[in-house]
């Protein structure tokens, strides 16, 4: 960017200039904030104000756009200018709103204002425009591992929007667990019971298409890279291996059914008539239509038994605490080829899960077919002669009985077929560097069991997707279920989360979207959600790098790898540009250009500070953008009164926040720093995953930077907040002020 | 309003809920441009009027504004508020589409400094808070509302408040002259999002919604946990005022029900665990919950909140379709009776506050589409060749919990896109 040129914009409407000396204002721009250009206008965000503006740029090579006005939040579609730098002084909902309007106040209030402009100029100085990195091209193809429905689907729906796709499966043929199946529930109209899978019909259409190329007894030996530009070697059985380019990647790799072995006090292993569903399904495909002869003695059977939630819905050691989702329409079909075929079913439930429409019209079918329904709690399944004996406890009677059936199947649930967590993989190798017995012990019997590595990611955090809980690598965010946590990387189908056929589908459709969106943002330098769309990615001065690591260790998306000499690899488009590593840097040396230690630093070293004697105290909150800062936003709409001591910078995530800030704060005569972030732990809602909890772990330590400045230690808190915390943020800030009068003021006064 | 251009390369998304929002949002972010409409003033949706969401209790808002701050960056949306969609013609990537743009009343001047609302004296129901509260002539639809721009109400127009509101505005952003347009939009695809309302608890005639004061929706009892909302985040009866000790939790109160919806309303068993929640953190142990169930379908990974709940001593379970509610004249309270079908015995049960579990109604329009366009018979439009490039989306397809209405949504977007790559391999 050609030099520096801050032009200031004034606003005084919204009553701004009832409010405020606006005139003094423009002089604290151009005086202190080294503003060339600074200028007021009646309401700056009609057409002629932002004409005003654009004329500066224009014509007076302003580059660098301070608007003093309203909140960031608001008038956005406004104050938007191409190849300019834009920062945003907030006096309407940060200062206006959130002062009593009296003369006694009027001085503090001026003086919060004038802050803000010294703190917008002042981060306008460090921001540059951001340009993308240019690392990746655009490549328009992806990789699906596992080749059952989800995978398949995501093939297909990734090839008819245009892009190529390589199609990686274990097994020696598509089709998966679906391949298995006699019939499907149905994805709409359930009243007309079980329809053909049709899962031929998916491999042909994924055969006969050239653009995708399927890969048989095949694993993913090697992933690196990233979105745009992602390196895969496939090995196959044979032992030969080739290697593959590709933009995005969606892991469909499905389930296995939970092993009924586990289930003797059911039957399971008991007796080949006791079986669990794909068991049964097996026989169905096998009878075809025809009467299902059971394994024992091929006797056609007459009556059948269904228990649900086997071995699921239960904190019973080994067993599934959770529903898999499936297993109450599966029963209800596979009862449907029962009766079809002139036998008897009853299913046994606790509740009868069939949600929405489509389910609920499904069992209507069965009901009307003549499928028993019992709520019923089963205490034991006993072999004796041809017959197997149910023992339940019917819960609509009130009564023990016994049903004596041909055959019965356990609806078990579905266990993930994800790689290994790879935190717990890190925090194994870290307990054996150290000789933890305890830990390792603990930590191996939480992975064993689990499944080989799917991807085999060559990324500092381990070789796979994330779990969330059980062992599915869902989102954590309700509204944003393709939420990853390694970006262009998206899994769909029962190993994200526990679901049936149809939804597998319709999830895979979705991945496949986000599969693609990936490859197109990476082409552009675009950040992928939460900052859809920005440019910038973290940058680092290498001379300055002491490789301590913290970065790769700490970044949340396991973007940064490190090189042979252990410096950091940033990957951008593996990014999220959320700043973790900027805050976890101790030597300051990764900055973004829209965000830096300095646009952040200078700012609150901006704020004009008080002398000690002056009882008039500075306390600054770093706020994050996305819950906390709206939040305070909300407060000034609806004029919730906090101090006007106070100065508010909004950050990226709590997580970028550098602990250098809060050493500056101090030395510069601040009385006390606050803040605020996201709820973390297991139920995070910081849209980052870690930034929040990492803030709280690093301000732990902050203690020893505040005793040896001889501070009191509730000078620097963190806070938990949320975004409907409208009135509970203003009263945090004032408590904080009123603690630091009774503390005293800080004495790095200048 | 500047120009409205649109090609058979645009994609038209109606409905500016979770769901719209999140195909527009998706599809622009793959490069594609978006028409998204929204009938009211403000997107958001009925997730706006949440208070919190099942099973995380995380605020919808926080999503919302993350959705909004996409929206704002992404050059690609064009977003109109107050548009109705009121024809569509044409097929697979080539419709025509016409919208009928109401009036605001106040145009992109607008600051959203309140002035208007507080020149105005007339008063209306808040949709924002279902009626349960009133707004001015002249308001923002929420705190969160985006645009963030104020609405006359039409109500007002031709009066002194109309007037007051225009003398009051100094951004000169009142314009009582703007009239209703209507507008022709060229599209290659269309996504359905418009969503769901409360099936009306009127019409299930024996539990006396619209006759007895304390018998109340699952949708109303959101609002009241709302700080800003209607009883300033109190669970009250509506009657006295008073918190309430024995709160009764009816769930398929027209849900699963020939009578009323057939369908299963999906949410609404996650919405009451989630409630009984509330009632734990606002009233603690002053407070007993019963749920009167049919099924509890808390369904997948989301179960362990369903035994959580079942956990709390003050939270119990009737496996039981109340029959029919009578009101206690003396008090207020409402008395349940049906049997519980777990042994079979009658019960009278005496509560002090009832609570509709309604389910959700969808709202797919009839006479707008096509001739041949199939709509089920639940109202909700499937995935179905018969219906071109025009697809459902969120409570538009099934009754879909908010979840699983985004990740559909997502779907939706990447058919819409198949449609315009097509379409635009054609051109060239």
């Amino acid at each position: 960017m050609a030099d520096m040129k801050i032009g200031a914009y004034i606003c005084k409407g919204c009553g701004i200039a009832e409010r405020l000396d606006t005139k003094s204002l423009v002089s604290v721009a151009t005086r202190d904030g080294k503003a060339a250009i600074g200028r007021e206008h009646d309401f700056l965000c009609n057409a002629d104000g932002v004409a005003m503006i654009q004329q500066d740029i224009d014509g007076e090579g302003v580059n660098r756009v301070v608007i003093v006005g309203c909140s960031r939040r608001a008038k956005t579609e406004a104050f938007s200018f191409e190849g300019v730098t834009l920062s945003r002084a907030n006096l309407r909902e940060g200062v206006i709103w959130v002062r009593p309007d009296t003369d006694e106040a009027r001085e503090t209030t001026q003086e919060m204002a004038e802050d803000y402009v010294r703190m917008a100029c002042a981060e306008a100085k460090f921001l540059k425009v951001p340009e993308s990195s240019g690392e990746q091209g655009l490549l328009r193809r992806i990789m699906v591992v596992g080749g059952g429905v989800s995978g398949m689907t995501a093939a297909l729906e990734a090839a008819k929007a245009g892009y190529e796709v390589v199609l990686v499966e274990k097994a020696g043929q598509l089709g998966g667990v679906a391949a298995q199946m006699y019939k499907r529930v149905p994805a709409k109209n359930g009243r007309q019971g079980p329809v053909d899978p049709e899962v031929e019909k998916m491999v042909h259409a994924i055969e006969s298409l050239p653009s995708i190329k399927v890969h048989l007894n095949t694993t993913v030996a090697k992933t690196s890279g990233a979105p745009g530009r992602f390196k895969v070697e496939l090995a196959t059985e044979s032992g030969s291996s080739s290697e593959a380019e590709v933009g995005a990647i969606v892991q469909a790799t499905g389930f296995v059914p939970y092993d009924i072995n586990k289930l003797p006090e059911l039957g399971g292993g008991k007796s080949p008539d006791v079986v669990d569903q794909l068991g049964f399904e097996m026989l169905a495909k096998a009878a075809n239509g025809g009467p299902i002869k059971r394994p024992s003695d091929g006797k056609e059977v007459g009556n059948v038994v269904f228990v649900q939630c086997a071995g699921q819905r239960s904190e019973a050691p080994g067993h599934l605490p959770y529903c898999s989702g499936h297993c109450c329409t599966t029963s209800i079909k596979q009862a449907m080829y029962v009766k079809a075929a002139g036998g008897d079913a009853t299913v046994l439930f606790d509740d009868l899960r069939t949600p929405g429409a489509t389910g609920e019209d499904f069992y209507r079918a069965g009901q009307e077919a003549g499928v028993t329904f019992s709520k019923g709690q089963v205490s034991s399944v006993e072999v004796a002669g041809g017959e197997v004996k149910v023992s339940f406890k019917d819960l609509i009677l009130n009564e023990e009985a016994v049903d004596n059936a041909d055959m019965v199947v356990l609806a078990t649930g579905m266990v993930p077929m994800s790689g290994p967590d790879p935190y717990l993989m890190l925090d194994l190798e870290s307990a054996r560097g150290q000789n933890d017995t305890a830990r390792v012990a603990d930590l191996e019997a939480q992975l064993e069991g689990g499944f080989p590595s799917v991807l085999n990611l060559d990324y500092r955090q381990g070789t796979d997707v994330p779990h969330l809980k059980h062992g599915f690598t869902d989102s954590h965010f309700i509204c944003f279920p393709y939420e990853s946590r390694r970006t262009g990387v998206y899994t769909a189908g029962p190993v994200r989360r526990p679901m049936d056929m149809a939804q597998a589908m319709e999830d895979a459709t979705g991945a496949a979207l986000k599969a693609i969106q990936a490859c197109e943002n990476a082409a552009l330098g675009r950040a992928a959600h939460p900052r859809s769309g920005d440019l910038s990615f973290p940058k680092f001065r290498m001379e300055g790098c002491t490789q301590c690591k913290r970065c790769t260790v700490e970044c949340p998306f396991g973007a940064i790898n490190e090189d042979e000499k252990r410096y950091p690899l940033f990957n951008e488009a593996r990014c999220r540009r959320c700043g973790t590593c900027m805050g976890a840097c101790p030597v300051r040396v990764i900055s973004f250009e829209n965000y830096s230690v300095e646009t952040v630093g200078q700012q609150l070293k901006a704020v004009d500070m008080p002398d000690e004697f002056s009882e008039k105290p500075r306390l600054l909150v770093l706020a994050c953008e996305n819950d906390a800062y709206p939040a305070l936003d909300m407060a000034g709409m609806t004029h919730q009164e906090y101090s006007a001591y106070v100065r508010v910078i909004p950050v990226r995530c709590l997580g970028s926040v550098n602990t250098i800030w809060i050493t500056d704060a101090l030395n510069s005569g601040y009385d006390g720093v606050m803040l605020m972030g996201c709820q973390k732990g297991d139920n995070y809602q910081c849209h980052f995953v870690k930034g929040s909890e990492m803030a709280h772990y690093r301000m732990s330590k902050i203690d020893d930077t505040l005793s040896q400045l001889n501070l009191e230690k509730e000078r620097v808190q963190t806070f938990e907040v949320s975004i409907t915390d409208i009135e509970r943020i203003p009263k945090i800030i004032n408590d904080m002020a009123e603690l630091i009068g009774q503390i005293g003021m800080s004495p790095f006064k200048f | 309003m500047s120009e409205v251009i649109a090609t058979n390369q645009t994609i038209l998304v109606v409905g500016g809920g979770i769901s719209g929002l999140t195909a527009a949002l998706e599809a622009a972010e793959c490069g594609k441009q978006v028409i998204l409409l929204e009938k009211s003033p403000t997107v958001g949706g009925r997730v706006a009027q949440l208070y919190k969401y099942f099973p995380k209790l995380c605020f919808p808002t926080c999503g919302l504004e993350i959705q909004y701050r996409r929206l704002k960056a992404n050059k690609n949306i064009r977003l109109l508020t107050l548009a109705e969609v009121t024809q569509v013609t044409g097929s697979e990537g080539d419709y025509d589409v016409t919208v009928a743009l109401s009036p605001r009343y106040v145009t992109e001047n607008c600051t959203a400094c309140g002035d208007c609302e507080k020149a105005v004296a007339a008063e209306f129901d808040d949709e924002h808070n279902y009626g349960l509260k009133q707004r001015k002539g002249a308001y923002l639809p929420s705190m969160m509302a985006y645009p963030q721009r104020y609405v006359i109400d039409p109500r007002i127009i031709g009066t002194a408040d109309a007037e007051a509101a225009k003398g009051a505005c100094k951004a000169g952003a009142v314009d009582l002259d703007m009239q209703a347009q209507s507008l022709n939009l060229k599209v290659g695809a269309i996504i359905w999002a418009t969503g769901w309302t409360p099936y009306d608890a009127a019409k299930i005639q024996p539990y006396g919604y619209d006759r007895f004061a304390n018998v109340i929706t699952n949708v109303e009892f959101e609002r009241m946990l709302d700080p800003f909302g209607p009883t300033g985040g109190k669970i009250v009866r509506p009657s006295d005022g008073q918190a309430p000790s024995n709160i009764a939790f009816i769930q398929c109160a027209g849900s699963r029900d020939r009578n009323h919806l057939l369908h299963c309303s999906r949410i609404c068993c996650m919405a009451t665990l989630k409630q009984t929640n509330y009632v734990r953190e606002n009233l603690g142990d002053a407070a007993k919950s019963t749920v009167y169930y049919i099924d509890i379908r808390a369904i997948d990974r989301i179960d362990d909140f369903h035994r959580k709940v079942k956990a709390d001593a003050n939270v119990s379970f009737t496996k039981s379709k109340v029959a029919n509610i009578a009101e206690n004249k003396a008090n207020g309270n409402l008395v349940l009776h049906g049997v519980d079908t777990e042994g079979y015995n009658r019960y009278a049960n005496e509560h002090d506050l009832v609570v509709l579990a309604v389910g959700m109604e969808s709202t797919v329009p009839a006479g707008v589409f096509p001739e041949g366009f199939k709509i089920n018979e639940h109202n909700f439009i499937e995935l179905d060749p018969a219906n071109g490039a025009i697809y459902g989306a969120g409570c538009s397809s099934d009754a879909l919990d908010v979840n699983r209405a985004a990740q559909n949504a997502t779907a939706s977007a990447l058919r819409a896109i198949q449609v315009i790559n097509r379409v635009a391999g054609q051109e060239g």
